[in-house]
């Protein structure tokens, strides 16, 4: 973004901040005539409050300092007089209605770009004080207002346009269908044509009057963000995503306080101070994501902290002071609904009162907003590592830039912005290959997952000429079709719930030809085909600088095919005798010196005497994996098409243009017996008989346990073991107890019989995991 | 106490609809499939400005699949949503009175979920049918 465009957005947010407060005065004025006569009734103070408060809160980040400290003077009197600090008396209300008369008189100047003397706010914000001597009724004179530029009209007639738009391009077509069945005069013909010109640009024009990218509210953000952070000491690290999805304009003038609110929020009260996240082991920086995304037929935008989150015990303990609830209503409430009274009115998580996120006056104002059109916002605690705050908003009436395909003969939407790019197969930039049962597209060396649409939809069973490389939040994927046919803008409805229980589908739409049409859900469609993404985990830019391509060896599998595994987890290759190899134990197994490790092969050694193994380890155990070659050390390109179902291979990336299978090493350790040094113990209470170590010790070890008669210093038991009449010695470890006869005595009785050997295993592990 | 039907023919049957769930009864055209949906949901067609989500009657209602030929629907709203319910044909609109079902009257497939009442139009009894009940409950994907 340009400066230029950038000081342009911050006109058009200035051009909103003027017309929303002119309207807003006109609407409380009422109020404030209600309150002049009857300074004691408090049920008019919160309308007042709330327009102080909105203005404090957009001059923070328009950058308009006598606004700000007008309406914050204001708002502390405010707020002293809603906690009965005190009491408001006609000084008062003279005073508190000066500010809000000088914050009009202000907001035309600016409007009008007449200068305005700022003499006199000093004593404006000097009679607020509970002291001050009632002062004479400063003469204002009267400003001119400038010419508005603007109409501000009603939603409901922009949504009569609307439908009225969509008959008019059906009633347009359907002249055009009547006119091509007969001989029509050319002039006839150049008349349709220019009609059809026109009302194609009507819709473009009323379809944009309601429409906005996301991006009108997001543009604020970083000079927001980078403004409360500097004002409170801390360093936050401010992310973007998805800034194209395109709202409804009255949706995104409404999300606008909200979101400003819940931003000023996570920096004030969720993000710590450099020093404290450094004690913490955080990074220095504070992280925030915010981020719109299109999620069936809503629109989720998502704050996301890295801070402290909330302290529910607080808010609870908050709640309980200020009366909202009983204790007894607090105590039975759920986590769930604790949480939720972050959104009760006239509660704050903090005690102390800063100049960035008010007294909580917010959260209950955020969730009514939201909730007005039809919204709702959702909460995710991780105490003491961040909330995580998501609004969703209905897609109901969102436009959305869409490219329609087709498959067959239907036609398909997809949203433009999961699309990344569309290639044709022929040619050599594509290649589309079987890797055991799963289709890959391979497209300039990078390799990734292949859905035929026709084939899921059960339309076209020929391999699709088409691709369209959808990018997904779990991944990317190839999604092939027969044709592209056209990009259209969509005006996007929720579809019946029998069509969108099949999960592929966003929505449906009317395009210009008459025929419904359905917005495909690329998330859905790789969920439904099977797809599998192993997940991102996103991490902040820092770190990502330094990462380089994993380093990985590359080799020949004995069954011939190339493989690769990451370095790091292979100690060394040596080359070992086959006759050191041997199936025992139904495992396959390799002598080293005394030792014995488990081995993987994925075919058999044929007739060679000696094979060559990787030896790995994961700093713990240790496992080998013969292969036929050791060819070269390679860096791991960042790419991979995830493989399908689970086994020792992750996936497949391209090497040298060649598609190498990625072994899994975590999927060979998981699948072996752990070694001795991370065996969980058991300590076996003996009681002298001798029966446990020479009757319980080889079946508990055969299960996975290290058995210990007495804990070595520093050690710890994962599980105990008595038998029911020793006595039970101090242990930390969870008990299990055994008995000498087939039933127990009685119902309560948790004692396992001591040959019942499943049920000890069970009660093993149940206990161990206590 | 009588209230306002229509006499519509469903899968050869007779039946009544209360008015109050009638938007309209229209002649759909292209209908576009819906693919990986349930069967008894024919496709979506256009109404005006408007999407339906065509319903094939036959399979919802457990019988027969309604032939493709029966273009004659009567749209109902329900939470919401536009569906058009194929019928083979529709009749008048008069007033009945709404009687309980006949006890003993062993109703099958969908007719058991659809069916609330019996109206007599000149002694002949026709099923009252519950549009919003005809259309099978979906569960939705996770």
């Amino acid at each position: 973004m340009t400066g230029l465009e950038r000081g342009a957005r911050m006109d058009d947010l200035l051009q909103e901040f003027i017309a929303e407060t002119r309207e807003t005065l006109e609407a409380i004025s009422g109020e404030i005539v209600a309150w002049e006569a009857a300074p004691a009734d408090s049920g008019r103070l919160d309308a007042i409050f709330r327009f102080v408060h909105t203005v404090k809160g957009s001059c923070g980040f328009l950058d308009l300092p006598r606004l700000a400290r007008l309406s914050h003077a204001a708002e502390d009197v405010l707020a002293a007089v809603r906690d009965g600090k005190r009491t408001p008396d006609t000084a008062l209300v003279n005073a508190v209605l000066g500010i809000v008369d000088r914050i009009g008189e202000i907001v035309e100047a600016i409007d009008s770009g007449s200068p305005l003397d700022d003499s006199g706010e000093d004593l404006l914000i000097a009679a607020l004080a509970p002291d001050a001597q009632p002062r004479a009724q400063a003469p204002t004179t009267p400003h001119s207002r400038a010419a508005s530029r603007s109409v501000r009209l009603n939603v409901d007639l922009l949504d009569h346009m609307m439908s009225g738009m969509s008959e008019m391009v059906l009633a347009r077509n359907e002249l055009a269908r009547r006119l091509r069945d007969c001989d029509v005069d050319p002039k006839v013909e150049a008349a349709l044509e220019r009609l059809s010109l026109t009302v194609a640009d009507m819709r473009d024009t009323v379809t944009r009057t309601r429409m906005q990218k996301v991006d009108a509210l997001f543009s604020a953000l970083p000079r927001m963000v980078r403004d409360t952070s500097a004002e409170l000491g801390k360093s936050v690290d401010l992310e973007i995503e998805g800034a194209d999805v395109e709202l409804d304009r009255e949706m995104i003038e409404l999300m606008r306080d909200p979101l400003v609110h819940i931003i000023r929020n996570s920096i004030d009260h969720g993000i710590e101070g450099p020093a404290e996240r450094r004690a913490l082991g955080k990074p220095k920086n504070g992280r925030l994501v915010v981020s719109a995304r299109q999620s069936g037929n809503q629109i989720l935008i998502e704050v996301a902290d890295d801070g402290k989150g909330i302290d529910v015990a607080r808010i609870v303990a908050k709640a309980a002071e200020k009366g909202l609830h009983s204790l007894p209503e607090l105590a039975a409430m759920s986590d769930a609904a604790k949480l939720d009274l972050i959104f009760a009115p006239g509660l704050s998580s903090r005690d102390a009162v800063t100049a960035i996120s008010g007294r909580g006056v917010g959260m209950d104002v955020v969730r009514a907003n939201i909730e007005q059109i039809g919204g709702r916002i959702v909460l995710t605690n991780d105490p003491g590592r961040g909330l995580r705050i998501v609004i969703h908003v209905p897609l109901t009436l969102s436009i959305l830039s869409t490219i329609i395909v087709g498959v067959g003969t239907q036609r398909f939407a997809l949203p433009r912005q999961a699309i990344e790019e569309i290639v044709m197969v022929r040619g050599d930039a594509v290649r589309i290959d079987t890797i055991g049962d799963a289709a890959t597209a391979t497209v300039r060396g990078r390799r990734m997952p292949l859905v035929s649409l026709g084939q899921l939809f059960d339309l076209n069973d020929d391999a699709p000429p088409t691709l369209v490389i959808v990018s997904t939040r779990e991944g990317d994927y190839a999604l092939g079709v027969d044709t592209v046919l056209d990009t259209e803008e969509l005006v996007v409805k929720p579809a019946s719930p029998a069509v969108m229980a099949t999960g592929v589908y966003a929505g449906k739409t009317l395009p210009d030809n008459g025929l419904p049409m359905l917005l495909l859900d690329a998330s859905g469609i790789a969920a439904v085909a099977g797809l599998r993404f192993t997940p991102v985990v996103a991490a902040s830019t820092e770190v990502e600088d330094v990462v380089p391509g994993v380093p990985a060896l590359l080799f020949d599998d004995l069954d011939g095919c190339r493989r690769a595994i990451a370095l790091a987890v292979i100690d060394r290759v040596e080359p070992v005798a086959v006759d050191a190899i041997r199936w025992s134990g139904g495992a396959m197994r390799l002598s080293i010196g005394d030792a014995i490790i488990p081995l993987h092969a994925v075919a058999a050694f044929g007739t060679r005497t000696e094979v060559a193994v990787l030896r790995l380890t994961d700093g713990e155990s240790e496992m080998a994996y013969a292969i036929a070659e050791a060819i070269e050390i390679v860096a791991l390109p960042a790419e991979m098409a995830p493989a399908r179902g689970i086994g020792p291979i992750a996936g497949v990336v391209s090497i040298g243009g060649e598609q190498v299978e990625l072994v899994d090493p975590h999927a060979l350790f998981a699948g072996q017996p752990v070694t001795l040094a991370s065996l969980p113990v058991c300590l076996l209470q003996v009681d002298g008989s001798g029966w446990m170590e020479t009757f319980l010790k080889p079946a508990l070890e055969a299960s996975g346990y290290r058995c210990v008669t007495a804990l070595a210093a520093g050690e710890t038991a994962a599980v105990a073991l008595a038998m029911e009449d020793t006595p039970l010695r101090e242990t930390l470890a969870p008990v299990v107890t055994l008995r000498r006869t087939r039933t127990a005595e009685g119902e309560d009785d948790a004692s396992i019989y001591r040959y019942d050997r499943p049920a000890l295993i069970a009660a093993l592990a149940a206990r161990r995991a206590m | 106490m009588s209230e306002l039907f229509l006499v519509a023919h469903i899968a050869g049957r007779g039946v009544a609809i209360a008015a109050a769930q009638v938007d309209s009864v229209v002649d759909i055209g292209e209908v576009v499939a819906v693919p990986r949906a349930d069967a008894f949901v024919r496709g979506l067609a256009a109404l005006r400005s408007r999407v339906v989500t065509v319903i094939d009657t036959g399979t919802a209602l457990g019988l027969e699949p309604t032939p493709d030929a029966v273009r004659r629907a009567v749209i109902t709203v329900v939470e919401g949503h536009h569906y058009a319910i194929l019928v083979d044909s529709v009749e008048d609109v008069a007033p009945f009175a709404r009687l309980p079902l006949s006890s003993g009257l062993a109703l099958h497939c969908g007719w058991a979920r659809a069916g609330t009442g019996i109206v007599e139009r000149d002694g002949e009894p026709l099923l009252i049918l519950d549009l919003a009940a005809v259309i099978p409950a979906t569960i939705p994907a996770a």
